[in-house]
């Protein structure tokens, strides 16, 4: 876990500070809180990333990331 | 008899009734009003994903989108960036172009904000999406809508969820005489009958979510919807009597016994 080259992120999950270690991308993140990138979309520094991309987008310290999905509505 | 379908960027649908997927009390309550009422598009509203509790199902566990087309919503948006970033986000989760845009102006009505949803409509046609908005019953914005590119447009019939029926049925008819895109009374009905007058002015199509996940049966009133619209519809293209202030008889006048 505590590999010698890993250091805390912080970054801003959804509005909320979350302290994650990296380097990670995108995908490892979703993994990592275990939510199925089919299901969702993911905002990045405002930028809507493209599924594809989330394997090898970067998370930095004090980036922003939103992770959507749908749900009920009219 | 061919079908009477109707057209919405290149996309034809037979069913006239769109349903939406919120409020339900369960899932599988949802999937029964959804089949029952016979709708091809599925409104979906698009919110964060809930990081503490990973519990929840997915929403797509239940919409089977082979069957159903998703049509992703910017509901609670207030500002045209807002909708924007939404409608982005939802093009991506749903992998669909297609978007039921709303920029809400007011908290107490959910009326939209026009000036800010011809913006966010102008913005998002030059990104290629297919755009549904959701409007006041003016015919002058539905006409700029329309002009901006929107590929329908949707008048309120009462505020979203009021359940109050058709409040202006004149304005929708002039809509519907006014626009070259289909018109899809979108809010406001509450039971059949305010679907069937929809129909009867001569929307193309009602979409709803209240009226059917707030009813006591949904199902049954998902099935009634459904009938109201494919009644109101035929009545519409059957062409209805003039009104008329006085009486018309419908029995001869003449050989009346007795007389």
């Amino acid at each position: 876990m505590c590999d010698k080259m890993n250091r805390g992120l912080q970054i801003t999950l959804n509005g909320d500070r979350l302290e994650v270690a990296g380097p990670l991308t995108v995908s490892e993140l979703l993994n990592r809180l275990e939510i199925d990138a089919r299901r969702v979309a993911v905002e990045h520094n405002l930028v809507v990333l493209k599924r594809a991309a989330f394997g090898e987008t970067l998370v930095r310290d004090g980036d922003q990331v939103e992770i959507v999905n749908f749900v009920g509505g009219g | 008899m061919t079908p009477d379908s109707f057209t919405i960027a290149g996309k034809t649908f037979t069913s006239r009734l769109l349903v939406g997927t919120g409020k339900y009390n369960s899932p599988a309550v949802m999937v029964k009003a959804h089949e029952a009422s016979g709708a091809e598009m599925i409104t979906v509203a698009v919110r964060r994903v809930n990081i503490s509790d990973r519990s929840k199902e997915s929403l797509l566990d239940y919409i089977d989108t082979s069957k159903y087309t998703l049509l992703p919503n910017t509901a609670g948006c207030y500002t045209a960036d807002e909708a924007i970033r939404t409608a982005r986000l939802g093009r991506e989760a749903g992998l669909s172009n297609w978007v039921k845009l709303e920029v809400i102006g007011d908290e107490r009505t959910l009326f939209p904000d026009n000036e800010a949803l011809l913006e966010a409509t102008r913005v998002l046609v030059r990104e290629g999406f297919v755009v549904l908005p959701y409007t006041t019953d003016d015919p002058v914005v539905c006409r700029k809508l329309e002009e901006a590119g929107a590929a329908a447009v949707m008048p309120l019939g009462a505020p979203i969820g009021s359940g109050l029926g058709i409040q202006n049925a004149n304005n929708i008819r002039i809509i519907r005489e006014f626009s070259r895109v289909p018109v899809i009374v979108d809010a406001g009905v509450g039971t059949a009958s305010d679907a069937a007058l929809a129909m009867e002015l001569g929307a193309d199509a009602v979409l709803m979510n209240t009226a059917i996940a707030g009813a006591q049966d949904p199902i049954a009133m998902a099935e009634a919807m459904k009938l109201a619209v494919q009644a109101g519809r035929l009545a519409y293209l059957a062409g209805r009597i003039p009104r008329k202030m006085y009486a018309n008889a419908s029995s001869p006048v003449e050989g009346l016994v007795g007389r």
